[in-house]
Protein backbone atom coordinates (compact mmCIF):
# COMPACT_ATOMS: atom_id res chain seq x y z
CA UNK A 1 0.00 0.00 0.00
CA UNK A 2 1.64 3.50 -1.32
CA UNK A 3 1.44 5.92 1.70
CA UNK A 4 -0.42 8.98 0.09
CA UNK A 5 0.79 11.23 2.39
CA UNK A 6 4.24 12.17 0.74
CA UNK A 7 3.78 15.43 -0.84
CA UNK A 8 5.04 16.24 -4.52
CA UNK A 9 8.51 17.35 -4.39
CA UNK A 10 7.94 20.15 -6.71
CA UNK A 11 5.35 21.42 -4.30
CA UNK A 12 7.16 20.78 -0.57
CA UNK A 13 10.24 22.49 -0.18
CA UNK A 14 12.24 22.36 3.07
CA UNK A 15 10.36 25.20 4.75
CA UNK A 16 6.92 23.48 4.61
CA UNK A 17 7.00 23.74 7.78
CA UNK A 18 7.47 27.46 8.21
CA UNK A 19 4.42 27.80 5.70
CA UNK A 20 1.72 30.43 7.13
CA UNK A 21 -1.74 29.08 7.08
CA UNK A 22 -3.79 31.42 9.00
CA UNK A 23 -2.88 33.97 11.17
CA UNK A 24 -3.64 33.62 15.24
CA UNK A 25 -3.58 37.05 16.83
CA UNK A 26 -5.34 39.74 14.82
CA UNK A 27 -5.87 43.26 13.80
CA UNK A 28 -8.65 44.58 12.02
CA UNK A 29 -9.15 47.33 9.62
CA UNK A 30 -6.67 51.07 9.14
CA UNK A 31 -8.33 53.66 7.64
CA UNK A 32 -5.95 56.67 5.76
CA UNK A 33 -6.93 59.76 3.93
CA UNK A 34 -4.90 62.28 2.91
CA UNK A 35 -5.86 65.99 4.44
CA UNK A 36 -4.48 69.42 3.58
CA UNK A 37 -1.33 69.36 5.35
CA UNK A 38 -0.42 65.84 5.28
CA UNK A 39 -1.76 62.36 5.99
CA UNK A 40 -4.28 60.75 8.78
CA UNK A 41 -4.69 57.63 9.46
CA UNK A 42 -6.61 55.60 12.01
CA UNK A 43 -6.49 51.90 13.32
CA UNK A 44 -8.39 50.70 17.02
CA UNK A 45 -5.99 48.43 19.85
CA UNK A 46 -7.72 45.55 19.21
CA UNK A 47 -5.89 42.39 18.94
CA UNK A 48 -8.28 39.12 18.17
CA UNK A 49 -7.31 35.77 19.13
CA UNK A 50 -10.29 34.17 16.72
CA UNK A 51 -13.55 35.35 17.69
CA UNK A 52 -12.04 36.30 21.24
CA UNK A 53 -10.73 39.76 21.59
CA UNK A 54 -7.49 39.14 23.73
CA UNK A 55 -5.21 42.21 23.36
CA UNK A 56 -6.89 45.68 24.05
CA UNK A 57 -3.64 47.79 24.03
CA UNK A 58 -1.60 46.96 20.70
CA UNK A 59 -0.03 50.12 18.81
CA UNK A 60 -0.84 49.54 15.04
CA UNK A 61 0.17 52.56 13.53
CA UNK A 62 3.95 53.09 13.80
CA UNK A 63 6.57 55.63 12.36
CA UNK A 64 9.15 54.81 9.68
CA UNK A 65 11.85 56.93 9.90
CA UNK A 66 11.52 60.73 9.14
CA UNK A 67 8.73 60.93 6.45
CA UNK A 68 6.26 57.57 7.14
CA UNK A 69 3.97 56.14 9.25
CA UNK A 70 2.75 52.75 8.43
CA UNK A 71 -0.78 51.06 9.93
CA UNK A 72 -1.33 46.80 9.81
CA UNK A 73 -4.08 44.31 10.31
CA UNK A 74 -3.66 40.70 10.18
CA UNK A 75 -1.39 38.99 12.19
CA UNK A 76 0.20 40.93 14.69
CA UNK A 77 3.56 39.12 14.86
CA UNK A 78 4.01 39.46 11.19
CA UNK A 79 3.90 43.26 11.56
CA UNK A 80 6.05 43.18 14.22
CA UNK A 81 8.25 41.32 12.08
CA UNK A 82 7.92 43.64 8.80
CA UNK A 83 8.84 46.18 11.34
CA UNK A 84 12.29 44.50 11.86
CA UNK A 85 12.30 44.68 8.56
CA UNK A 86 11.53 48.53 8.47
CA UNK A 87 14.16 49.34 11.15
CA UNK A 88 16.63 47.67 9.73
CA UNK A 89 16.15 49.28 6.12
CA UNK A 90 15.65 52.72 7.80
CA UNK A 91 18.51 52.12 10.17
CA UNK A 92 21.15 51.75 6.88
CA UNK A 93 19.04 54.44 5.33
CA UNK A 94 20.74 56.75 8.24
CA UNK A 95 23.93 55.30 8.34
CA UNK A 96 24.83 57.03 5.54
CA UNK A 97 24.16 60.15 7.21
CA UNK A 98 24.30 61.78 3.78
CA UNK A 99 21.31 64.09 4.30
CA UNK A 100 19.02 62.02 2.11
CA UNK A 101 16.26 59.67 3.20
CA UNK A 102 13.81 57.40 2.21
CA UNK A 103 9.99 58.96 1.59
CA UNK A 104 6.90 57.38 1.92
CA UNK A 105 7.02 56.00 -1.86
CA UNK A 106 10.13 54.27 -1.54
CA UNK A 107 9.03 52.39 1.99
CA UNK A 108 5.96 51.44 -0.29
CA UNK A 109 7.53 50.69 -3.07
CA UNK A 110 10.42 48.16 -0.38
CA UNK A 111 6.58 46.67 1.19
CA UNK A 112 4.97 45.49 -1.66
CA UNK A 113 8.39 44.07 -2.83
CA UNK A 114 8.46 42.27 0.49
CA UNK A 115 4.68 41.16 0.38
CA UNK A 116 4.61 39.92 -2.88
CA UNK A 117 7.68 37.97 -2.43
CA UNK A 118 6.71 36.32 0.12
CA UNK A 119 3.24 35.22 -1.41
CA UNK A 120 5.52 33.85 -4.62
CA UNK A 121 6.71 31.25 -1.60
CA UNK A 122 3.88 30.53 -0.79
CA UNK A 123 4.76 31.79 2.97
CA UNK A 124 2.87 35.14 3.24
CA UNK A 125 3.10 37.60 5.81
CA UNK A 126 -0.65 37.97 6.77
CA UNK A 127 -1.25 41.21 6.73
CA UNK A 128 -2.70 44.16 4.76
CA UNK A 129 -0.30 47.91 5.25
CA UNK A 130 -1.60 51.44 5.03
CA UNK A 131 1.65 53.44 4.27
CA UNK A 132 1.25 57.02 4.55
CA UNK A 133 4.20 59.94 4.61
CA UNK A 134 4.95 63.44 3.09
CA UNK A 135 8.57 64.27 1.54
CA UNK A 136 9.17 67.59 0.36
CA UNK A 137 5.64 68.63 0.08
CA UNK A 138 4.34 65.92 -1.14
CA UNK A 139 1.98 63.70 0.20
CA UNK A 140 1.79 60.04 -0.39
CA UNK A 141 -0.84 57.50 0.48
CA UNK A 142 -0.69 53.86 -0.65
CA UNK A 143 -1.43 50.00 0.89
CA UNK A 144 -0.45 46.61 0.11
CA UNK A 145 -2.39 43.58 0.69
CA UNK A 146 -0.76 40.06 1.48
CA UNK A 147 -0.53 39.40 -2.31
CA UNK A 148 1.47 42.06 -2.74
CA UNK A 149 -1.45 44.03 -4.56
CA UNK A 150 -0.71 47.50 -4.23
CA UNK A 151 -2.43 51.03 -4.59
CA UNK A 152 -2.15 54.58 -4.40
CA UNK A 153 -4.98 56.80 -3.33
CA UNK A 154 -6.24 59.56 -1.93
CA UNK A 155 -8.07 57.52 0.42
CA UNK A 156 -7.30 53.67 1.94
CA UNK A 157 -8.49 51.39 4.59
CA UNK A 158 -8.16 47.32 4.84
CA UNK A 159 -9.96 44.40 5.71
CA UNK A 160 -13.96 45.90 6.61
CA UNK A 161 -13.13 48.80 5.98
CA UNK A 162 -12.65 48.80 2.59
CA UNK A 163 -16.73 47.77 2.68
CA UNK A 164 -17.69 50.22 5.36
CA UNK A 165 -15.61 53.06 5.24
CA UNK A 166 -14.70 53.45 1.99
CA UNK A 167 -17.92 54.73 0.61
CA UNK A 168 -18.06 57.46 2.91
CA UNK A 169 -15.11 58.53 2.12
CA UNK A 170 -16.07 58.18 -1.25
CA UNK A 171 -18.98 60.89 -0.89
CA UNK A 172 -17.27 63.10 2.06
CA UNK A 173 -13.50 63.32 1.35
CA UNK A 174 -12.15 66.36 -0.13
CA UNK A 175 -8.66 67.64 -1.32
CA UNK A 176 -8.77 70.55 1.44
CA UNK A 177 -10.15 68.86 4.40
CA UNK A 178 -8.28 70.36 7.38
CA UNK A 179 -7.33 68.49 10.65
CA UNK A 180 -10.44 68.66 12.45
CA UNK A 181 -12.72 67.91 9.51
CA UNK A 182 -10.15 64.75 8.67
CA UNK A 183 -10.61 63.43 12.20
CA UNK A 184 -14.18 63.82 12.18
CA UNK A 185 -14.51 61.83 9.11
CA UNK A 186 -12.16 59.49 10.39
CA UNK A 187 -13.92 59.08 13.65
CA UNK A 188 -17.04 58.78 11.41
CA UNK A 189 -16.06 56.03 9.54
CA UNK A 190 -14.42 54.18 13.07
CA UNK A 191 -17.83 54.59 14.50
CA UNK A 192 -19.26 52.79 11.61
CA UNK A 193 -16.95 50.12 12.15
CA UNK A 194 -17.36 49.85 15.72
CA UNK A 195 -20.80 48.91 15.21
CA UNK A 196 -20.87 46.20 12.61
CA UNK A 197 -17.37 44.68 12.97
CA UNK A 198 -17.15 42.45 15.53
CA UNK A 199 -13.53 42.30 15.76
CA UNK A 200 -13.01 46.09 16.19
CA UNK A 201 -12.59 47.45 19.78
CA UNK A 202 -13.70 50.89 21.39
CA UNK A 203 -10.17 52.50 22.06
CA UNK A 204 -8.07 53.90 18.82
CA UNK A 205 -5.25 56.32 18.03
CA UNK A 206 -4.72 58.68 15.27
CA UNK A 207 -1.50 59.45 13.48
CA UNK A 208 -1.04 62.29 11.84
CA UNK A 209 1.81 63.08 9.68
CA UNK A 210 2.75 66.20 8.14
CA UNK A 211 6.01 67.66 7.00
CA UNK A 212 6.44 68.60 10.30
CA UNK A 213 6.36 65.24 11.34
CA UNK A 214 4.39 62.77 13.20
CA UNK A 215 2.26 62.45 15.96
CA UNK A 216 0.31 59.61 17.13
CA UNK A 217 -2.46 60.32 19.51
CA UNK A 218 -2.90 58.90 23.17
CA UNK A 219 -5.63 55.96 23.01
CA UNK A 220 -9.24 57.36 23.16
CA UNK A 221 -12.73 56.17 23.15
CA UNK A 222 -15.65 56.89 20.46
CA UNK A 223 -19.21 57.71 22.29
CA UNK A 224 -21.56 55.16 20.68
CA UNK A 225 -25.32 55.51 20.58
CA UNK A 226 -27.58 52.26 21.32
CA UNK A 227 -30.99 53.97 22.89
CA UNK A 228 -32.83 52.43 20.09
CA UNK A 229 -36.65 51.91 19.95
CA UNK A 230 -36.09 48.41 18.46
CA UNK A 231 -33.22 47.45 21.08
CA UNK A 232 -35.66 48.46 24.22
CA UNK A 233 -38.21 45.47 24.10
CA UNK A 234 -36.60 43.09 21.52
CA UNK A 235 -38.76 40.28 22.40
CA UNK A 236 -41.47 41.83 21.28
CA UNK A 237 -42.38 40.11 18.29
CA UNK A 238 -40.89 37.07 19.33
CA UNK A 239 -42.88 35.31 22.31
CA UNK A 240 -39.63 33.27 24.05
CA UNK A 241 -36.82 34.32 23.06
CA UNK A 242 -34.31 36.64 25.15
CA UNK B 1 62.79 48.84 15.95
CA UNK B 2 62.51 48.32 11.82
CA UNK B 3 64.64 45.77 10.16
CA UNK B 4 64.65 43.48 7.13
CA UNK B 5 63.27 39.98 7.57
CA UNK B 6 64.61 38.45 5.01
CA UNK B 7 62.96 34.99 4.38
CA UNK B 8 60.96 35.36 7.76
CA UNK B 9 58.39 37.65 5.67
CA UNK B 10 57.14 35.98 3.03
CA UNK B 11 53.76 34.73 4.98
CA UNK B 12 51.94 35.69 7.50
CA UNK B 13 52.25 32.76 9.27
CA UNK B 14 55.67 32.59 9.70
CA UNK B 15 57.39 33.80 12.45
CA UNK B 16 61.10 35.31 12.94
CA UNK B 17 63.70 33.71 15.06
CA UNK B 18 63.24 36.77 17.49
CA UNK B 19 59.51 36.32 17.46
CA UNK B 20 58.02 38.42 15.77
CA UNK B 21 55.44 38.48 12.19
CA UNK B 22 56.76 40.42 9.88
CA UNK B 23 53.48 40.77 7.23
CA UNK B 24 51.51 41.83 10.11
CA UNK B 25 54.28 44.77 10.80
CA UNK B 26 54.44 45.65 7.40
CA UNK B 27 50.44 45.76 7.48
CA UNK B 28 50.74 48.35 10.08
CA UNK B 29 52.99 50.46 8.09
CA UNK B 30 50.50 50.90 5.53
CA UNK B 31 48.32 52.19 8.45
CA UNK B 32 51.57 55.09 8.94
CA UNK B 33 51.26 55.51 5.81
CA UNK B 34 47.90 57.35 5.70
CA UNK B 35 46.38 60.59 6.78
CA UNK B 36 46.22 61.12 10.47
CA UNK B 37 43.23 59.72 12.22
CA UNK B 38 41.97 61.15 15.72
CA UNK B 39 40.14 60.49 18.38
CA UNK B 40 38.83 61.63 21.72
CA UNK B 41 36.80 60.97 24.87
CA UNK B 42 35.14 63.76 26.08
CA UNK B 43 33.29 63.94 29.16
CA UNK B 44 29.92 63.90 27.22
CA UNK B 45 30.98 61.82 24.34
CA UNK B 46 33.35 61.01 21.84
CA UNK B 47 34.99 63.53 18.81
CA UNK B 48 36.54 61.39 16.17
CA UNK B 49 38.27 63.75 13.26
CA UNK B 50 40.13 62.79 10.32
CA UNK B 51 43.09 64.33 7.88
CA UNK B 52 41.75 63.24 4.70
CA UNK B 53 44.53 63.57 2.01
CA UNK B 54 43.02 64.26 -1.32
CA UNK B 55 45.16 62.82 -4.09
CA UNK B 56 43.27 64.94 -7.01
CA UNK B 57 41.36 68.07 -7.96
CA UNK B 58 39.02 66.46 -9.42
CA UNK B 59 37.18 64.89 -6.36
CA UNK B 60 34.36 66.24 -5.04
CA UNK B 61 34.64 67.53 -1.48
CA UNK B 62 32.63 65.49 0.91
CA UNK B 63 33.40 62.48 -0.99
CA UNK B 64 35.22 59.89 -0.25
CA UNK B 65 34.88 59.37 3.46
CA UNK B 66 36.66 58.05 6.34
CA UNK B 67 34.81 57.93 9.18
CA UNK B 68 31.13 55.60 8.69
CA UNK B 69 28.23 54.94 11.38
CA UNK B 70 28.20 51.32 12.40
CA UNK B 71 25.49 51.83 14.20
CA UNK B 72 23.00 54.15 15.78
CA UNK B 73 25.11 54.80 18.64
CA UNK B 74 28.75 54.26 16.79
CA UNK B 75 31.16 54.98 14.31
CA UNK B 76 34.26 54.50 13.24
CA UNK B 77 37.43 56.34 11.37
CA UNK B 78 39.56 54.31 9.00
CA UNK B 79 43.28 54.87 8.55
CA UNK B 80 45.68 52.79 5.67
CA UNK B 81 44.00 50.75 2.96
CA UNK B 82 40.17 52.45 2.38
CA UNK B 83 39.11 49.63 0.66
CA UNK B 84 40.36 47.33 3.74
CA UNK B 85 38.83 49.56 5.44
CA UNK B 86 35.51 49.00 3.88
CA UNK B 87 35.49 45.66 4.57
CA UNK B 88 36.19 46.24 8.24
CA UNK B 89 33.37 48.77 8.49
CA UNK B 90 30.91 46.31 6.99
CA UNK B 91 32.19 43.61 9.51
CA UNK B 92 31.34 45.73 12.55
CA UNK B 93 27.90 46.99 11.40
CA UNK B 94 26.95 43.29 10.44
CA UNK B 95 28.16 42.36 13.93
CA UNK B 96 26.16 45.69 15.68
CA UNK B 97 22.58 44.77 13.74
CA UNK B 98 23.42 40.99 14.80
CA UNK B 99 23.25 41.94 18.22
CA UNK B 100 20.99 44.09 18.59
CA UNK B 101 19.00 41.43 16.82
CA UNK B 102 19.47 38.92 19.27
CA UNK B 103 19.91 40.60 22.54
CA UNK B 104 17.11 43.33 22.11
CA UNK B 105 19.44 46.45 22.99
CA UNK B 106 22.28 48.72 20.85
CA UNK B 107 25.49 46.31 21.06
CA UNK B 108 28.00 47.66 23.85
CA UNK B 109 31.28 49.26 22.39
CA UNK B 110 33.32 47.01 24.39
CA UNK B 111 31.61 43.88 22.73
CA UNK B 112 31.74 45.61 19.19
CA UNK B 113 35.24 46.07 19.86
CA UNK B 114 36.00 43.12 20.62
CA UNK B 115 34.09 41.47 17.83
CA UNK B 116 35.80 43.32 15.34
CA UNK B 117 39.61 43.15 16.66
CA UNK B 118 38.69 39.32 16.86
CA UNK B 119 37.82 39.61 13.02
CA UNK B 120 40.86 41.31 12.05
CA UNK B 121 43.07 39.43 13.72
CA UNK B 122 41.40 36.26 11.84
CA UNK B 123 42.77 37.55 8.68
CA UNK B 124 46.97 37.59 10.23
CA UNK B 125 45.81 33.21 11.40
CA UNK B 126 45.79 32.03 7.61
CA UNK B 127 48.46 31.88 4.88
CA UNK B 128 45.54 32.23 2.36
CA UNK B 129 44.39 35.70 3.26
CA UNK B 130 46.56 38.43 3.96
CA UNK B 131 45.92 40.72 6.99
CA UNK B 132 44.11 43.93 6.92
CA UNK B 133 46.37 46.79 5.86
CA UNK B 134 43.97 49.30 7.90
CA UNK B 135 43.24 50.42 11.27
CA UNK B 136 40.26 51.76 13.22
CA UNK B 137 39.06 54.14 15.57
CA UNK B 138 35.89 52.87 17.00
CA UNK B 139 33.72 55.41 19.13
CA UNK B 140 29.99 55.16 20.70
CA UNK B 141 27.80 55.67 23.49
CA UNK B 142 26.07 53.24 25.05
CA UNK B 143 24.65 52.80 28.86
CA UNK B 144 27.91 52.45 30.29
CA UNK B 145 28.77 56.22 28.36
CA UNK B 146 31.01 57.16 26.07
CA UNK B 147 34.25 54.87 24.78
CA UNK B 148 37.13 54.93 22.50
CA UNK B 149 38.70 52.01 21.27
CA UNK B 150 41.23 51.69 18.73
CA UNK B 151 41.94 48.44 16.33
CA UNK B 152 45.01 47.63 14.97
CA UNK B 153 45.91 45.33 12.05
CA UNK B 154 47.16 42.64 14.34
CA UNK B 155 44.49 42.67 15.77
CA UNK B 156 44.77 43.93 19.02
CA UNK B 157 42.40 46.53 20.28
CA UNK B 158 42.77 49.07 23.51
CA UNK B 159 40.60 51.28 25.43
CA UNK B 160 41.31 55.33 25.32
CA UNK B 161 40.81 58.10 26.33
CA UNK B 162 42.57 59.72 23.31
CA UNK B 163 43.88 57.93 20.30
CA UNK B 164 45.49 58.70 16.84
CA UNK B 165 46.95 56.80 14.26
CA UNK B 166 48.20 57.29 10.85
CA UNK B 167 51.17 60.05 9.41
CA UNK B 168 50.83 62.18 12.46
CA UNK B 169 50.14 60.22 15.29
CA UNK B 170 53.09 61.05 17.23
CA UNK B 171 52.48 64.85 16.96
CA UNK B 172 48.73 64.20 17.85
CA UNK B 173 49.42 62.24 20.64
CA UNK B 174 51.35 64.71 22.46
CA UNK B 175 48.66 67.47 21.32
CA UNK B 176 46.00 65.33 22.95
CA UNK B 177 47.81 64.53 25.89
CA UNK B 178 48.30 68.25 26.95
CA UNK B 179 44.41 68.70 26.85
CA UNK B 180 42.27 67.84 30.16
CA UNK B 181 40.05 65.37 28.59
CA UNK B 182 37.63 64.97 31.13
CA UNK B 183 36.58 68.55 31.24
CA UNK B 184 35.80 68.88 28.09
CA UNK B 185 32.49 69.34 26.80
CA UNK B 186 32.24 67.79 22.74
CA UNK B 187 31.58 71.23 21.36
CA UNK B 188 34.75 72.17 23.01
CA UNK B 189 36.34 68.86 21.85
CA UNK B 190 35.36 69.31 18.16
CA UNK B 191 37.61 72.35 17.52
CA UNK B 192 40.43 70.89 19.56
CA UNK B 193 40.87 67.90 17.53
CA UNK B 194 40.29 70.47 14.40
CA UNK B 195 43.74 72.44 15.77
CA UNK B 196 45.52 69.06 16.26
CA UNK B 197 44.62 67.81 13.07
CA UNK B 198 45.48 71.29 11.65
CA UNK B 199 48.35 71.04 13.52
CA UNK B 200 49.95 68.12 12.57
CA UNK B 201 49.74 68.12 8.41
CA UNK B 202 52.44 69.04 7.29
CA UNK B 203 52.22 71.70 4.64
CA UNK B 204 55.23 70.71 2.74
CA UNK B 205 55.03 67.17 2.30
CA UNK B 206 51.76 66.55 1.58
CA UNK B 207 49.22 67.70 -0.61
CA UNK B 208 46.06 69.59 0.39
CA UNK B 209 43.44 67.81 2.51
CA UNK B 210 39.97 68.06 4.01
CA UNK B 211 38.83 68.00 7.59
CA UNK B 212 36.94 65.24 8.13
CA UNK B 213 34.57 65.27 11.55
CA UNK B 214 32.06 63.25 13.51
CA UNK B 215 30.69 63.02 17.15
CA UNK B 216 28.22 60.79 19.32
CA UNK B 217 27.22 62.75 22.23
CA UNK B 218 24.50 64.10 24.70
CA UNK B 219 23.98 66.98 22.19
CA UNK B 220 23.99 64.62 19.12
CA UNK B 221 21.19 62.65 21.41
CA UNK B 222 23.72 59.86 21.60
CA UNK B 223 23.54 59.21 18.13
CA UNK B 224 26.41 58.72 16.04
CA UNK B 225 26.42 61.67 13.18
CA UNK B 226 28.38 64.09 10.55
CA UNK B 227 29.51 67.41 13.10
CA UNK B 228 27.19 69.77 12.29
CA UNK B 229 28.15 72.20 9.11
CA UNK B 230 28.52 75.34 11.01
CA UNK B 231 30.16 73.91 14.47
CA UNK B 232 32.72 72.29 11.88
CA UNK B 233 32.93 75.56 10.13
CA UNK B 234 33.94 77.28 13.42
CA UNK B 235 36.38 74.78 14.51
CA UNK B 236 38.25 75.13 10.68
CA UNK B 237 38.26 78.83 11.50
CA UNK B 238 39.79 78.48 14.94
CA UNK B 239 42.16 75.94 13.93
CA UNK B 240 43.54 77.77 11.32
CA UNK B 241 43.52 80.67 13.53
CA UNK B 242 46.00 79.01 16.02
CA UNK B 243 48.37 78.05 12.76
CA UNK B 244 48.98 81.39 12.18
CA UNK B 245 49.53 82.24 15.79
CA UNK B 246 52.05 79.45 15.90
CA UNK B 247 53.36 80.60 12.58
CA UNK B 248 53.49 84.88 13.75
CA UNK B 249 55.96 83.29 16.78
Amino acid sequence: MVSSQNESNLLSSEGDSQRTQYPYVTGTSVIGIKYKDGILMAADMGGSYGSTIRYKSVERLKQVGKHSLIGASGEISDFQEILRYLDELILHDNMWDDGNSLGPKEVHNYLTRVMYNRRNKFDPLWNSLVLGGVKNGQKYLGSVSMIGVHFEDDHVATGFGNHLARPILREEWREDLTFEEGVKLLEKCMRNLLYRDRSAVNKMQIAKITEEGLTISEPYSLKTFWNFAAFKNPTVGAEGSW
Amino acid sequence: MSSIGTGYDLSVTTFSPDGRVFQIEYAAKAVDNSGTVVGIKCKDGIVIGVEKLIASKMMLSGSNRRIHSVHRHAGMGVAGLAADGRQIVARAKSEAHNYESTYGEPIPIKELADRVASYVHLCTLYWWLRPFGSGVILGGYDRDGPQLYMVEPSGVSYRYFGAAIGKGRQAAKTEIEKLKLSELTCRQGVIEVAKIIYGVHDEAKDKTFELEMSWVCDESNRQHQKVPEALLEEAQAAAKAALEEMDAD
